[in-house]
């Protein structure tokens, strides 16, 4: 009746498609298998995490907890000892942020300028440096480790914190360089030259048209570069004194520590706050990731 | 109306090369005060390079730059007294259409209150006041360009730059840009240089049209003579839709022949001696059909194997010598295609070129 209604007859509209089809069952099965199968490390931390250790004695370990407790996420942020010191991973947590803010903006700062300059300003020899550059990248770290503690016992600054927050400016060059250079290729090469007609120098057409255009860049640099240093280990432990460790070498010391009865819901609790700012950092800013900002620059 | 016979941009020498590849070799070329120049060829030809060059926004390999009898070939783009309009627009997406118009101005320090005024100026020439406040995404094609024309007339400057314009644009709104412009030419009287690929744009927005090819100057003349006088064969081959119908012949006692033509060039206003080998040119709208082909210099019968309705006229492919030859026919006549046409060619409205050095004879 409603097809004669509607002035159709056969295939119209839409074509209707079953929800359990072989094809769905197969997609979202294969989806589903591989979220437990990443998921199952965190929930066995979290679950050991709120258990008390007689709990955990029991071998349970997928259990959830029978008494919920948060005596380990306390022990663990301030009084679990590491070496001489007693107070938690809360120092190591302020070590990390004081050394990954200014390591960040630093870099950041720094590699943006280059990319502009590679992308924009074909100045003389700019292909040498930057296949200089790039080729830094691909140099094992562990070549470079103890050179580097020279330098920095020459100029000073071994086993600082500006120390360390050289190095790893230096070290998120060639990669975060790369990757402006390349977003800054992709911005309408007009555009420059229509502010450089309009009498914009280097800093003013980088402040002025280029920066307002390019937060998704810096924001994708910001996560590379907030996670890398966060999650930094080799360079903390070897470019840093006890004082001013970073989290991560911090945890490993609680964790591996050989000495009285192995906390196990302390040492969860532990490794999940020192993930915890990455993690932060991924769900906050992912929708940055995608936002297009150069909208109606160009055509369309 | 082109000017009083001040040069505003002259050219000396230009050389141009990106590595190993030269773009422009030794080029000259001289613009007068006031004039609408275009620069027209097609891509690769070094046309939009040129242009790049006297905007300052690539250094050239040799040669100078003189605006205004000024040498510029040091200057930056900013010093050098010129606007310019791109092919993209190249608005600034996150300022608003009056912080585009007036971001030129704020860099060369120029009084807030000087800035308001030539912004309003621009927007009422260009009828854009009720866009000022909006971001270029908020704006249409056409809404763009005009602002990106703005942007290069608050500026006041003595030489606009438009590097192909309106090739972004449909044909509808290409076609009424192109008569806007042309207004606004009169009316400011500055010099334009127009850069396109779009032989139609170059016939009807432009004092003399610059033909290039391979980085050099074909032929620099107004569009009538251009179109009537090609200096060669590849101006000739280019300028025109469909293309000049070209046979290639030779010349024997004061007659072109090819195969089954003979054509009396007695009517023909030589440039210089015709030896040997030749092309004989003619545009499909100077063959004559029907009863007008009765008298001509010299008559032929085609048949016509594609017939192209065109509404004003109609275009008709035939062909003589086994080569492909259009004639261009009232829209009103009726024509099918399989018809046998009457034709008529007159030598005066012909273009004879030597098949050496394809210049014109």
């Amino acid at each position: 009746m409603t097809e004669a209604i509607a002035g159709f007859e056969g295939a119209h509209g839409p074509k209707p498609r079953r929800t359990f089809s072989r094809r769905n069952i197969f997609l979202y099965g294969t989806l589903i298998m591989v979220a437990l199968y990443y998921m199952l490390p965190l929930y066995v931390m979290i679950v050991t995490s709120l258990k008390g250790m007689p709990e955990i004695r029991l071998g349970n370990i997928f259990a959830p907890p029978v008494e919920i407790t948060f005596e380990p996420w306390v022990k663990a942020w301030a009084e679990a000892c590491t070496g001489l010191n007693c107070d938690g991973l809360s120092r190591g947590f302020w070590n990390s942020v004081r050394i990954t803010i200014p390591s960040v903006i630093v870099s950041i700062a720094i590699a943006s300028v280059n990319g502009y300059a590679l992308a924009n300003w074909r100045f003389k020899g700019a292909n040498v440096f930057f296949t200089i550059l790039i080729f830094g990248a691909f140099i094992p770290y562990q070549v470079m480790l103890y050179p580097i503690v020279i330098l920095l016992r020459e100029i000073g600054l071994y086993g600082t914190l500006w120390g360390l927050v050289i190095v790893h400016s230096i070290f998120g060059m060639p990669i975060l360089t790369l990757l402006f250079r390349n977003y800054f290729t992709s911005l309408p090469e007009e555009l420059f030259k229509a502010a450089r007609v309009d009498g914009a120098g280097f800093w003013g057409i980088y402040f002025q048209i280029m920066l307002p255009m390019s937060l998704p860049i810096f924001v994708v640099a910001m996560i590379l570069q907030v996670t890398g240093i966060w999650n930094d280990f080799l360079f903390g432990v070897v470019y840093t004194k006890p004082d001013i460790y970073p989290m991560t070498v911090q945890l490993n010391n609680i964790v591996n520590s050989v000495q009285g009865v192995k906390e196990y819901n302390v040492n969860m609790a532990a490794t999940i706050l020192t993930g915890l700012v990455p993690l932060v950092i991924y769900f906050v800013s992912g929708r940055l990731f995608v936002r297009g900002i150069a909208a109606g620059a160009v055509k369309g | 109306m082109s000017g009083n016979g001040v040069t505003s941009v002259e050219i000396k020498n230009l050389d141009l090369s990106f590595g190993a590849v030269d773009v422009l070799k030794g080029l000259n070329l001289s613009v007068n005060e006031g004039e609408f120049l275009v620069l027209l060829g097609s891509s690769g030809c070094g046309k939009s390079t040129l242009l790049n060059c006297i905007a300052g926004l690539l250094d050239v390999t040799g040669g100078q730059v003189f605006i205004k009898g000024r040498n510029v070939t040091w200057a930056e783009p900013s010093e050098r007294g010129i606007g310019m309009v791109f092919q993209s627009y190249a608005l600034y997406p996150q300022m608003s259409v009056e912080g585009n118009m007036s971001f030129g101005l704020k860099n060369a320090r120029v009084p807030k209150t000087e800035i308001k005024e030539r912004v309003a100026r621009a927007a009422d020439i260009l009828q854009i006041e009720p866009l000022l406040k909006r971001k270029p995404s908020a704006l249409s094609g056409g809404q763009r360009q005009r602002v990106a024309i703005g942007r290069a007339l608050v500026r006041d400057v003595d030489v606009f730059l438009f590097d192909e314009p309106l090739s972004n644009l449909d044909a509808k709104l290409r076609a009424d840009l192109r008569v806007e412009l042309k207004q606004l030419h009169d009316r400011l009287d500055n010099t334009m240089i127009y850069v396109t690929h779009d032989q139609v744009e170059a016939m009807t927005l432009a004092d003399r049209i610059a033909i290039m090819k391979d980085g050099i100057i074909q032929q620099l003349a107004s569009p009538g003579e251009i179109y009537s006088r090609p200096a060669n064969l590849y101006v000739a081959d280019f300028i025109g839709s469909p293309a000049m119908n070209l046979q290639q012949g030779k010349v024997e006692n004061g007659r072109f022949l090819a195969g089954e033509i003979s054509i009396p060039l007695d009517s023909y206003s030589f440039e210089r001696e015709a030896k040997g080998e030749v092309w004989f040119g003619i545009r499909p709208e100077h063959v004559l059909v029907g009863e007008e082909a009765a008298g001509a210099d010299f008559e032929l019968t085609v048949k016509a194997e594609v017939v192209e309705p065109l509404g004003s006229d109609t275009l008709v492919l035939t062909s003589v010598n086994g080569k492909r030859f259009w004639l261009r026919i009232s829209g009103q006549s009726k024509v099918a295609s399989g018809d046998s046409l009457h034709a008529g060619v007159n030598a005066a409205d012909a273009s004879l070129f030597d098949a050496g050095d394809e210049e014109r004879l």
